[in-house]
């Protein structure tokens, strides 16, 4: 501690200068900001702020053009039943892409899981609660097996799951001999399958089971992601691999439980999916890949891996929803719809690497 | 040295296919000292630290922790043990907080129900602990605890990773080239921060290509060439062009003397 200083030192010579200098070690520069600069940094600190300011300006707008048609109990309620698959669905795909990882076999899992749901208690006579855990039991070991092939034999997330899409899609067909269950079949027999589809009315407002599991989901979610290990590790994961691992993270495991987990609520999808549509149909929810990346990323989360909230996809989900309500009811074209939410993913995605650089 | 060495390594050997990355490498460090760990690029010094530290598993040879042989499978065996390592790249998460980044990997969960049912992390107790340890090392100029660590400067940075190294009652700190990416004056303040932790007992390694830096801080410097130990000198002893002559091999050093 005591060894003599610059004076027999002579490298240090041109340190000397420095005892001049500013004693302050990299202060924050708190120096003026401008709005724009603050609204930033305040966005870089909640990512959830865009989607939720742009879901409130598109019900006020919606709401102003077309008032209490769309300003009701009831269509608002409609507007959480529409989005409910797509938040179940959207919740397994925040996880995945929080880890810069992404799953496109979430759809094909959802309806794999609610085939052998319907096949095990209609067709096998398994007890409905067996089968349902039996559906459940699909989703995870499809999880598991992209989780694997993600963690331990190092293939892309994209290619694996592409590939995973077509596997569990063409199972899906090959084993349900792309026959529906019919409602009054499962109505008859297995009513438990229809759960999420009955539902709470208070007033004008109807909330389905399948709403309440979706809402119930995310909240559940958004608790571990904030204030779980696991979930800071699975940010951790998304956001530097690497690092992650070198800080303790077993980064291996974290993806697999991630990619089982997504499988899992991708079941959860597969069930809610038996009370929306009624039936259980092997060609239902098709585009539940496609809209979940949609939500997410409207959602603010970043491709990228390791920010955003889960709530931005909820947010995200509903802003698709009110933009397809209410274009309707405005009587547009349906592809309207579709430029519009569009046009928001690439806003989304624009905004999200703007506010990235506050961090430059 | 009358001193038991605290952390040791005998005879490692590391080959990569037909390179040998290290070949009968020796290592000691003694408890309270500063150990510079010098050595050309391509010398080794890289996979001797990290033999040292968990990150790769040497093919022969030995290493000893308080005089226990110890075989580490990866970095988190080797922190468990008590070998805290600083890499260049930090292992920071950068959009995590400080307080998350500190605790990655060892949080503290809330006591009860809500820990043991729910999971739920005790926030509090980990930012106080992580206040009051940035504080202890004089980095304090954070002030908000709970911000990402991307939108700190190189130099916080740095502190972050060397107070979560110092923070956890570790036994030997591995710093791989500290000041490698930071100004002058941010330098200084690393420099003082080793100090410090010094000054509280932890040995350290230091990986350094920066000659001043390395005969300002460091008690004895280990020069590493050809993958192995060519010898350890006094900074007092020697001057730099000495030290980088024993470094390039323009120059043999006397049998091993420090």
């Amino acid at each position: 501690m005591s060894e003599p200083q610059a004076a027999t030192k002579p490298h240090l010579e041109y340190e000397k200068v420095l005892s001049g200098s500013s004693t302050q070690v990299a202060q924050f520069d708190t120096h003026d900001k401008t709005a724009l600069q603050k609204f930033q940094h305040f966005l870089h600190g909640n990512p959830a702020a865009v989607p939720l300011l742009v879901l409130l300006m598109s019900v006020i707008i919606f709401g102003s053009i077309l008032g209490t048609k769309f300003f009701s109990a009831f269509s608002m309620t409609l507007i959480l039943q529409q989005v409910a698959i797509t938040g179940i669905i959207g919740a397994a795909q925040t996880l995945v892409i929080l880890t810069a990882g992404i799953d496109l076999s979430v759809g094909a899992i959802m309806v794999l899981s609610s085939v052998v749901m319907g096949q095990f208690a209609i067709h096998y006579g398994v007890p409905v609660p067996l089968a349902i855990l039996a559906g459940f039991a699909v989703g995870a070991i499809c999880g598991l097996i992209n989780g694997f092939l993600i963690a331990r034999i190092k293939l892309p997330p994209f290619i694996v799951t592409l590939g995973m899409w077509q596997i569990v899609l063409a199972s899906n067909f090959l084993y349900s001999a792309n026959e529906t269950i019919r409602s009054q079949d499962l109505a008859a027999n297995a009513p438990l399958l229809q759960l999420f589809g009955q539902s709470i009315q208070v007033g004008g407002a109807v909330f389905t089971y399948g709403v309440i599991a979706m809402v119930l989901l995310v909240g559940a979610l958004w608790y571990v992601l904030n204030s779980t290990a696991w979930g800071r590790h699975l940010y951790a994961v998304g956001d530097d691999p690497d690092a992650a691992e070198l800080a303790g993270v077993n980064v291996k495991k974290m993806l697999i439980s991630v990619y089982t987990i997504s499988g899992v609520i991708c079941a959860l999808g597969g069930w809610a999916l038996i009370g929306r549509i009624g039936s259980v149909s092997p060609t239902a929810g098709q585009f539940a890949n496609i809209e979940s990346i949609t939500a997410v990323v409207i959602g603010g989360l970043s491709l990228f891996g390791g920010r955003g909230s889960i709530l931005g996809m909820l947010f995200g989900a509903l802003i698709v929803g009110v933009f397809q309500l209410g274009l309707r009811l405005i009587g547009t074209d349906p592809q309207w719809t579709y430029m519009l939410i569009g046009l928001l993913i690439i806003a989304a995605v624009a905004i999200d690497q703007w506010i990235r650089k506050v961090a430059g | 040295m009358a001193q038991e060495p605290i952390l040791s390594a005998r005879g490692l050997v590391k080959r990569y296919g037909k390179v040998t990355a290290l070949d009968n490498a020796d290592f000691d460090l003694y408890p309270g000292e500063i150990l510079a760990v010098i050595g050309d690029n391509g010398a080794g010094k890289s996979s001797l630290i990290k033999a040292i530290s968990g990150a790769i598993n040497s093919d022969e040879g030995e290493i000893k922790l308080e005089g226990k042989t110890v075989s580490f499978r990866s970095p988190i065996e080797a922190r468990k043990a008590g070998i805290e390592t600083v890499y260049q790249n930090l292992a920071l998460s950068p959009a995590l907080s400080i307080a998350d980044n500190m605790f990655l990997g060892r949080e503290i969960r809330k006591s009860g129900v809500m820990g043991s049912v729910f999971r739920k992390l005790d926030r509090p107790a980990m930012e106080k602990f992580a206040r009051d340890k940035l504080s202890e090392l004089g980095l304090m100029t954070i002030q908000n605890i709970n911000q990402a660590v991307e939108t700190l400067s190189g130099g916080q940075r740095q502190g972050v990773a060397v107070a979560r190294a110092a923070a956890f009652g570790s036994k030997v700190i591995i710093l791989d080239e500290p000041t490698a990416a930071l100004g002058v004056k941010e330098s200084r303040r690393v420099l003082e921060l080793i100090l410090d932790v010094r000054s509280r007992g932890i040995p350290i390694v230091l990986i350094s290509h920066n000659m001043p830096h390395v005969f300002e801080v460091a008690d004895r410097i280990h020069i590493h060439r050809l993958g192995k130990r060519l010898t350890v000198i006094n900074p007092k002893d020697y001057s730099m062009s000495d030290a980088v002559a024993f470094m390039t091999g323009a120059k043999a050093p006397e049998p091993l003397a420090a």
